[in-house]
């Protein structure tokens, strides 16, 4: 059970700990609180995750590789920005579909080539492109701060659709989640990917094509925020380029950390970030249900994250042997 | 001379290329391009925008650039520390907050409003620095939370209070000085930023501490190492940061009499880009307060020149985006590869045609004739010493050497069996001589003319002369002193070989070929360094001449040998005595015959020989080729030269097996014998010249016989 991706005990204890708090929080809510424990409210809070899980997801990969992609919000919100505002300017489907696909995967293979093959770290390069993302979609290809689907558009009935009372994002979440499990678990370029986090020389001296796997990590991340956004603006009818401001970006971060993939690179999986979304997911609801405002919801989001990564700190201390300088 | 090798003549000696190489080894270059960037975006936003450089606009533009440079001084430091500090906007809204809330709704004293937004600032720096620089948590993540945790904390707090201190009826002159009046023109707020700007300046270049934070930045290992109190200084630069924001955010309190949801919104992002502009690298270690105000200045003309245009939301986003993409991206590159583009610009191979020589082959019948004599030589310290460029005796005949190891030895008269360190330099000694008192005067490449008394004392003699006008690389410190001889009035000539490349990269000087080579002479009456001549091909070996008035010193790459005149009609001035020979010339010394010893360090060939008519190629080969397939001297075989007074030559010595004395630097007699050293070498010859006057010594022939 040595297997890199396997989490060894201390790990296992903290997705445990965060499992059992998670469990103890629901247990909490469904006893104190009226209307928690409801059919209702459970899909509610499966919803209300979904989304955040989705983009969780393709974090979790691109900080398993040891990076971290803050411009995921922006590439979520402002591809989605464009195609409908495309759609609403009466551009056809599929060329808009086009443009804006290959719009995500530009931003995403930018963010790669910068990465590995300038060496900038992650964390500027996707500070700056999730800046230019927003700043150029909102001055240059879109009119307002909230995009409308167009009437009888696909992503609008895609919004409606309800398999067994629950709506389609569940099990899209669902579908990735186990699709990424896959990728990770069962493929040659999955397990690279653990490599490459754990010690990027390393892999590259044995002979793991680290840059291109870099590359192709930031391309999947940006696919999958669009694929986020798409959701997003069905279960909405629009989308608004606002959230990129918000704190969504923070709780995508959260999620995979308080989950258990440690910021170091390297270890942690999907189940991290299936146990991070439920834990993020009951703890909104209930905020919500106790009628916190949404300002200290942000307040105690900021602790809790906080606390995240002081406890990820001390789990996973920095390596100084393969830690570089500048690696802030 | 054909028409094309005139025009490479022309081309590569008039052309100063080595120029650029030099001005690249300057760290000023580090701030050429952020500079460049200054002008364009000032030259370019003035023109567009009418009115930009009028009073009350830059009045207005000047006063939140006070404000915004403070927050990026801070940012500076804590970038300097090798930390980010991405809560500045946090630190700043909240300090604001802080000043407005005891000023407007506690209605205390204006001074009681500073104190409290510099406790918040300098709180939460210290909450910063604690994470970042005790616990040891990532700088960016954790700053990023601190961020939106103020960040929250502030919404909550603004749109509790914000209807009473609306409702305030507290008013202030000093308040409304600070925020609207001048001071000789100038607003508070940039007083302050240039006070700040110029303190930390001189503590980060001219103080412990701040020398501390820039070791820190550029090593943390190695700081560590060296005794730096690593995490207090971490914790330093945030809690510096914290304090500057928190100036920043009392002044914009001040300005708008309040504290709004906007106030400082995307701080963080304008005040990295704009030190990363400036060119303070990420990392740490490089950059300065006024290269972040260099950047301050750009990124605030940027969106504040964009925003006048009237470009609409979003646009400042993206033009920052681009900034600090583009901007992280040319510092990584720039750092990492300016050593390379300096490796290869930095070699400018000039041309010269060299002289026709006389041939030096085994019996070609010429006085240059090499023969196999010093294969015969008996070995003294073979295997023990590593490089013994030059070799000397003194009166009682122990023999002295240099070596690689930064140490001369001493074998001990008469067998020459044993050895001690004599005295411990630190650098390698080259060219060595005894004065009048028995001090042993050493030319220690890399480091200076250098004393060791009879007592083993080391005194440091010179290490630099005057510089001289029109250099750029610092051409007063000696790079390469090489060899060094002294007058009768115990004045010490020596020459400093080049002025481009320090003394191991001796193979480069010779590929490049430029003439930067000097003689210099040391006054002991008033520790004093001239500089005699200068523009010679590598100076090598230097002797005085048996009457002590005048000297001979060699020209290493141009093969040649000059006398300089100390006294008499021609004083001061050069001659050549000796050109074209066919070797290499290093070290001269007396012969007990009255002539003089000369080494060969090694042969020119007709290849080497026609690479110098082709500068060019030899430029692309220093940039194209593996260094061991350069093509450079040939130092596989060399001799020894006798030649008199004149310059003719008398007989020549040589080792053709190639085992004993391939290389040869120096040589010295002494009692008949005849003593070789070869800074390539392991060990020292000892060679018997037939007919030699079996009781001269060299410390005789200089200062007479034993006192």
């Amino acid at each position: 059970m040595n297997a890199i991706g396997w989490p060894n005990w201390r790990r296992l204890n903290q997705e445990g700990i965060v499992f059992a708090i998670a469990i103890l929080l629901f247990a909490a809510a469904a006893l104190g609180l009226p209307g928690f424990l409801t059919a209702d409210n459970l899909v509610a809070i499966v919803r209300s995750v979904s989304v955040l899980g989705i983009l969780a997801l393709g974090m979790a990969v691109v900080i398993i590789g040891r990076g971290i992609d803050l411009s995921a919000v922006a590439i979520m919100a402002m591809s989605v920005a464009w195609y409908l505002q495309l759609l609403n300017t009466g551009t056809s489907d599929g060329l808009a579909f086009a443009y804006v696909l290959a719009g995500v995967l530009a931003i995403g293979l930018l963010n790669g080539f910068l990465v590995a093959y300038a060496d900038v770290p992650a964390i500027f390069v996707t500070l700056a492109t999730g800046s230019f993302v927003f700043g150029y979609v909102r001055s240059q290809l879109i009119t307002q701060d909230a995009v409308p689907v167009p009437q009888g558009h696909w992503v609008e009935l895609l919004g409606g659709v309800r398999f067994l009372d629950i709506p389609v994002e569940v099990f899209v979440f669902a579908g990735l989640a186990f699709l990424v499990f896959l990728f990770l678990r069962y493929t040659k370029w999955g397990r690279f990917i653990y490599f490459a986090g754990d010690n990027p020389v390393a892999a590259r001296n044995i002979g793991i094509p680290v840059r291109p796997m870099l590359v192709l990590r930031y391309a999947l991340s940006a696919v999958v925020a669009l694929i986020a956004g798409l959701l997003t603006a069905a279960s909405l009818h629009s989308i608004n380029t606002r959230v990129v401001n918000s704190t969504l970006l923070y709780d995508i971060v959260l999620v995979a950390v308080i989950g258990g993939i440690g910021l170091s690179g390297g270890r942690g999986g999907v189940r991290n970030v299936l146990v991070g979304a439920a834990l993020i997911g009951i703890l909104l609801n209930a905020m919500t249900i106790i009628d916190i405002p949404l300002l200290y919801q942000n307040l105690i989001k900021a602790a809790i994250l906080l606390g995240a990564i002081i406890v990820d700190g001390i789990i996973n201390p920095r390596d100084e042997q393969t830690a570089q300088q500048g690696d802030i | 001379m054909t028409f094309r090798e005139r025009l490479q003549a022309w081309r590569y000696n008039l052309v100063p290329d080595h120029l650029v190489g030099e001005i690249l080894t300057k760290r000023w270059t580090d701030n050429a391009i952020p500079f460049l960037a200054l002008v364009a975006t000032l030259g370019v936003f003035g023109s567009i925008i009418p009115g930009f450089f009028k009073l009350t606009s830059l009045q207005e533009s000047t006063r939140q650039l006070g404000e915004f440079s403070l927050v990026v001084i801070g940012m500076t430091v804590v970038m300097l520390g090798g930390g980010i500090d991405l809560s500045v906007g946090s630190i700043f809204a909240l300090s604001c907050f802080s000043a407005v809330y005891v000023f407007f709704i506690l209605e205390q004293s204006i001074w009681l409003a500073l104190a409290a937004a510099l406790a918040t600032g300098l709180i939460f720096g210290a909450i910063n620095g604690y994470l970042v620089g005790y616990l040891r948590l990532r700088a960016f993540l954790t700053t990023l939370v601190t961020f939106i945790f103020g960040r929250a904390l502030f919404d909550i707090l603004v749109s509790t209070y914000a209807a009473d201190v609306q409702l305030s009826q507290a008013s202030s002159d000093v308040l409304d000085f600070i925020g609207d009046g001048t001071f000789w023109g100038l607003s508070v707020s940039v007083w302050l930023a240039v006070i700040l700007a110029i303190v930390t300046h001189i503590a980060l270049t001219r103080s412990r501490p701040g020398w501390h934070v820039l070791a820190v930045g550029g090593s943390r290992r190695s700081a560590h190492n060296a005794g730096i109190r690593v995490r207090r200084t971490v914790f330093m630069t945030y809690v510096f940061s914290g304090f500057c924001s928190s100036i920043g955010g009392f002044l914009i309190a001040c300005r708008l009499s309040g504290a709004g949801p906007g106030t400082g919104l995307n701080l963080e992002i304008m005040a990295l880009t704009a030190a990363v502009v400036g060119g303070v690298s990420l990392g740490g270690g490089r950059g300065s307060v006024v290269k972040g105000l260099m950047g301050a200045i750009i990124v605030l003309t940027m969106t504040n020149g964009l925003i006048r245009l009237g470009y609409g939301t979003g646009t400042n986003q993206m033009v920052l985006g681009i900034l600090l993409a583009v901007a992280v991206t040319i510092d990584i590159r720039w750092l990492k590869n300016r050593h390379k583009v300096l490796n290869e610009v930095y070699v400018a191979p000039v041309y010269l045609k060299m002289g026709e020589m006389q041939s030096a082959a085994p019996g070609s019948g010429t006085s240059y004739e090499l023969d196999n004599r010093l294969s015969a030589a008996d070995h003294i310290g073979l295997g023990e010493l590593e490089g013994p460029e030059d070799v000397i005796l003194d009166r009682d005949d122990h023999l002295y050497c240099g070596t690689r190891h930064g140490e001369i030895v001493r074998f001990f008269a008469p067998d020459y069996v044993k050895s001690e360190v004599f005295a411990h330099i630190g650098g390698f000694p080259l060219g060595l001589a005894f004065d009048q008192k028995g001090n042993l005067i050493s030319c220690v490449g890399a480091m200076g003319l250098y004393s060791v008394s009879p007592e083993r004392e080391v005194k440091r003699l010179s290490a630099e002369t005057a510089r001289s006008w029109t250099s750029i690389v610092d051409d007063a410190r000696l790079r390469d002193p090489n060899d060094c001889d002294i007058a009768p009035d115990g004045r010490i000539y020596f020459t400093d070989s080049t002025k481009r490349y320090d003394a191991h990269d001796w193979a480069l000087d010779s590929i490049e070929n430029r003439a930067t080579g000097r003689l210099l002479v040391y006054d002991p009456k008033d520790g004093s360094t001239k500089t005699l001549l200068d523009g010679y091909r590598y100076t090598n070996g230097v002797c005085m001449a048996h009457d002590g008035k005048s000297l001979f010193f060699a020209e290493s790459w141009a093969c040649r040998v000059h006398r300089y005149w100390l006294e008499g009609p021609k004083a001061g001035t050069a001659e050549c005595v000796i050109r074209d020979m066919p070797g290499y010339p290093d070290n001269i010394n007396r012969a007990s015959d009255g002539n003089y010893w000369m080494a060969w360090l090694g042969m020119r060939t007709p290849s080497f020989d026609l690479s110098l008519r082709h500068p060019d190629m030899r430029k692309r080969m220093t940039r194209r080729l593996p260094q061991d397939e350069w093509l450079f001297p040939n130092i596989n075989t060399g001799g020894v030269v006798k030649f008199n007074e004149k310059g003719g030559i008398v007989e020549t010595l040589g080792d053709l097996s190639g085992n004993a004395h391939p290389m040869v630097t120096s040589m010295r007699e002494h009692k008949g014998y005849l003593f070789v050293g070869g800074i390539l070498n392991n060990r020292i010859g000892r060679y018997k010249i037939g007919g030699a006057d079996p009781n001269w010594t060299s410390p005789a022939s200089y200062w007479g016989a034993k006192p």
